[in-house]
């Protein structure tokens, strides 16, 4: 195997480890933490399906950023909903046959990456131009913004500006995926591509990127208000009770 | 009038560009160690702090989920920074809810995670020093845990639980705010944040006995301490003699004395607020908490209904059935516990009492949600009634309200500026301040409507818009209860 075919294979077995272990220890935490009191921000569902609806609205729609800032929310939902619909689109890469719903929305993903890079380039300019922002920013908050945007602007230039070999490059994480491994095309763009999405894998699980699966265990929007109708005890609460 | 500059109303709110620093010299009082000792806190300072300091952030991180989650979420996205009133009274950009946060948030990244450990630095992690200390208290003195920035964080990010574990941390390492633990020494040792004792407190509601017959000519009973009462009411001590609580008061033992339902008030627990949430202390909080239940034993009563009230509120919702729960020896037939609104509300709703309007043609109303009561609780069986039964209140006994401006009220709704443990004289610059966006708010429907009068329902918010208003030019006395509109209005006699 060519010598950076193996860096890669070992990188992304690597960072893939990182990513799932670290998150299922972080997701662990959060879920067995207890939350000792009631503290939904009210008004809040009053049923478990009514909390589930919030958070649905929360996670789809981002409906607490649309109240707050529009402009926040504006480039926010730009990005994330680019990003997902980018995500969706690379499954193509790591599937063989590929998914329906894949092929289907093909068209929308390749597309979608310039909404990403638009929102990104918004929130930047937020942060270096809104005082406010600014003073909150820390020099680990531009690198994951300059990161993203890397991520983003190879991915566009192997699509728009020179095109890398892709029946390789899935032959390769398919490869990875059934333990068969197929060398990887040595395009430098498409090393430079997936070098920053590993260090992104890599960096997700001790980073601010854990508000993706924090915002679900955020107790002031995901308890139902019925403190009155239910006791709600923690247990170390508990102990004191005794 | 005072020795720092008073914001300016403005036409329209504005954003104001931030000023670094501009309020770093605001600090309440310490508590003395008789203060801090009466809660199970160290005296002063102790040797070792850093280490006990950085240890209990990992134990709370340990208990508290919220903290847990908050700490590791924050994305920095700046929703938040334009909604604390203090910021926008201040200018100070530590007064932005992230920024304060970020005073905790950059010690625990130092202590507990990879990236403040291994590259400080680049998350802006920092070690905890002296100075640090400093900071946490005066800017954890200048949030009034009210809740504001949770609703418009994408993540719902409460810096109240941020504030509140900063407070318990100083205490545990002896460096505890005079008002609050001076405050629940109080309640401990008496049974109210006020200190009055028994005595004075039955010579208080025999007073006001003589007023309401004075004034209108009938009997109206405020019992204290009378077993076999239906009702125990639990309202804060305010109520028992400051202005314009105390007509609320009275208003309560009227609409009591028409509904025909027995009543009283207890001296064990004479006290609906409940300071240990404000300095995060689950312990003390339950303390305080267990004297309600104690209370409702000894009467012997079949509910418990508590008076006006914000923070008190949200702790009897939200919190007296886990803190001195189960409650299975009452009425089951009533929630535990219920608000005086929702009592009143439902009175008149069945038309069980009578109310003159006119009584209150007067004032032009409008009312200000209490931040607790709007944003962590609830009255009512449906979402948002807590915005809800005050209006209807309110407007079942006077002819003439106004709301202010929708992005200033209901969940949106700003702080009195006084809230969280701020209420205390030494702290007047930040409750002027903090008080900005509710005045100018204020302001409007006063232009707009002629309102001449803002109603509340938190005791708090009533002494604080008292001390406050006058700096802006309005008067003291145009803050009043819900309930005194109520007592104003309500027709004694009709159900003899």
């Amino acid at each position: 195997m060519p010598f950076w075919t193996i860096v890669y294979a070992l990188l992304f077995y690597a960072a893939t480890a990182l990513l799932i272990g670290g998150l299922a220890y972080k997701i662990r935490k959060y879920a067995t933490t207890p939350a000792p009191l009631k503290i939904p921000t009210t008004p809040a569902p009053v049923t478990r399906q009514g909390v589930v609806l919030r958070m649905f609205r929360e996670v789809a729609f981002f409906e607490s950023l649309f109240r707050s800032n529009k402009w926040i929310w504006l480039f926010g939902y730009l990005f994330h909903f680019g990003l997902f619909l980018v995500l969706a689109r690379h499954l193509r890469y790591f599937t063989y046959p590929v998914w329906t719903w894949v092929e289907l929305i093909q068209p929308f993903g390749k597309y979608a990456a310039f909404a990403m890079v638009a929102g990104l380039a918004g929130l930047w300019a937020r942060r270096v131009l809104v005082d406010r922002v600014r003073y909150i920013s820390a020099l680990s908050d531009h690198l994951m913004l300059a990161l993203l945007m890397a991520i983003a602007l190879t991915g566009l230039s192997m699509d728009y500006l020179t095109h890398t070999d892709i029946v390789s490059l899935k032959a390769f994480f398919l490869g990875l995926m059934y333990f068969n491994w197929h060398p990887l095309p040595e395009d430098p763009l498409l090393m430079v591509h997936l070098g920053l999405v590993a260090t992104l894998m890599i960096i997700f699980p001790v980073s601010k990127l854990l508000h993706a699966p924090g915002v679900f265990f955020s107790p002031t929007r995901n308890q139902v208000d019925n403190p009155r109708e239910q006791r709600h005890l923690a247990p170390w609460a508990a102990e004191l009770e005794k | 009038m005072a020795d720092f500059d008073i914001p300016e109303l403005k036409e329209y709110p504005v954003i104001p560009t931030i000023h670094e620093g501009v309020m770093a010299h605001s600090k309440p009082f310490v508590a003395k160690d008789e203060f801090q000792k009466q809660l199970g806190f160290p005296g002063e300072l102790i040797d070792n702090w850093q280490q006990v300091a950085i240890d209990k952030m990992g134990e709370l991180t340990g208990k508290y989920r919220s903290l847990a989650v908050f700490l590791d979420a924050c994305v920095k996205c700046g929703a938040c920074t334009d909604k604390c009133h203090y910021y926008l009274g201040t200018s100070d950009p530590k007064n932005m809810p992230v920024a304060r946060q970020d005073l905790y948030r950059k010690v625990y990244r130092r202590y507990y995670t990879f990236a403040g450990k291994y590259f400080p630095k680049l998350v802006g992690a920092t070690d905890l020093t002296k100075e640090v200390l400093d900071d946490w208290y005066s800017y954890f003195h200048q949030c009034s845990q009210c809740r504001r920035c949770s609703v418009f964080c994408p993540y719902g990010i409460d810096t109240a639980e941020i504030s509140m574990a900063a407070r318990e941390v100083m205490d545990c390492v002896g460096v505890g705010q005079k008002y609050c633990n001076e405050i629940i020494g109080k309640v401990y040792k008496i049974g109210n944040n006020l200190g009055l004792p028994e005595a004075a407190l039955a010579d208080t509601l025999e007073g006001l006995e003589e007023d309401i017959e004075d004034d209108t000519g009938v009997k109206v009973r405020l019992p204290l301490d009378e077993k076999g009462a239906e009702v125990l009411v639990v309202t804060p001590s305010a109520d028992f003699f400051a202005e314009p609580h105390v007509d609320g008061l009275m208003g309560y033992a009227k609409v009591f004395h028409e509904a025909g339902i027995s009543w009283t008030l207890s001296s064990y627990a004479s006290e609906a607020a409940n300071f240990g949430m404000f300095i995060g202390s689950y312990e003390n909080m339950r303390k305080v908490s267990l004297r309600i239940r104690e209370a409702a034993l000894d009467l012997g009563v079949k509910r418990i209904i508590f008076g006006e009230c914000g923070h008190a509120w949200r702790v009897a919702y939200s919190f007296l059935n886990t803190l001195a729960g189960p409650f299975d020896f009452l009425d089951p037939k009533y929630p535990v516990p219920q608000h005086i609104m929702e009592f009143t509300y439902d009175l008149i709703q069945r038309k069980a009492i009578t109310l003159d309007k006119s009584a209150n043609d007067d004032m032009v109303l409008t009312y200000h949600d209490s931040c607790n009561v709007a944003r962590a609780s609830r009255m009512g069986p449906m979402p948002g009634g807590q915005f809800i039964l005050p209006r209807e209140v309110i407007k079942a006994s006077c002819n003439h309200f106004y709301d202010m401006p929708q992005d200033t009220i209901h969940d949106a709704t700003y702080c009195c500026g006084g809230g969280g443990g701020l209420l205390t004289d030494d702290l007047m610059e930040i409750r002027v301040k903090g008080a900005l966006p509710r005045m100018e708010a204020l302001k409007y429907v006063v232009e707009t409507y002629g309102v001449t009068h803002m109603a509340a329902i938190c005791a708090i918010c009533k002494s604080q818009f008292t001390k406050v208003l006058p700096y802006y030019g309005f008067k003291m006395d145009s803050i009043v209860s819900v309930h005194q509109l109520v007592s104003n209005a309500i027709v004694l006699g009709k159900k003899q």
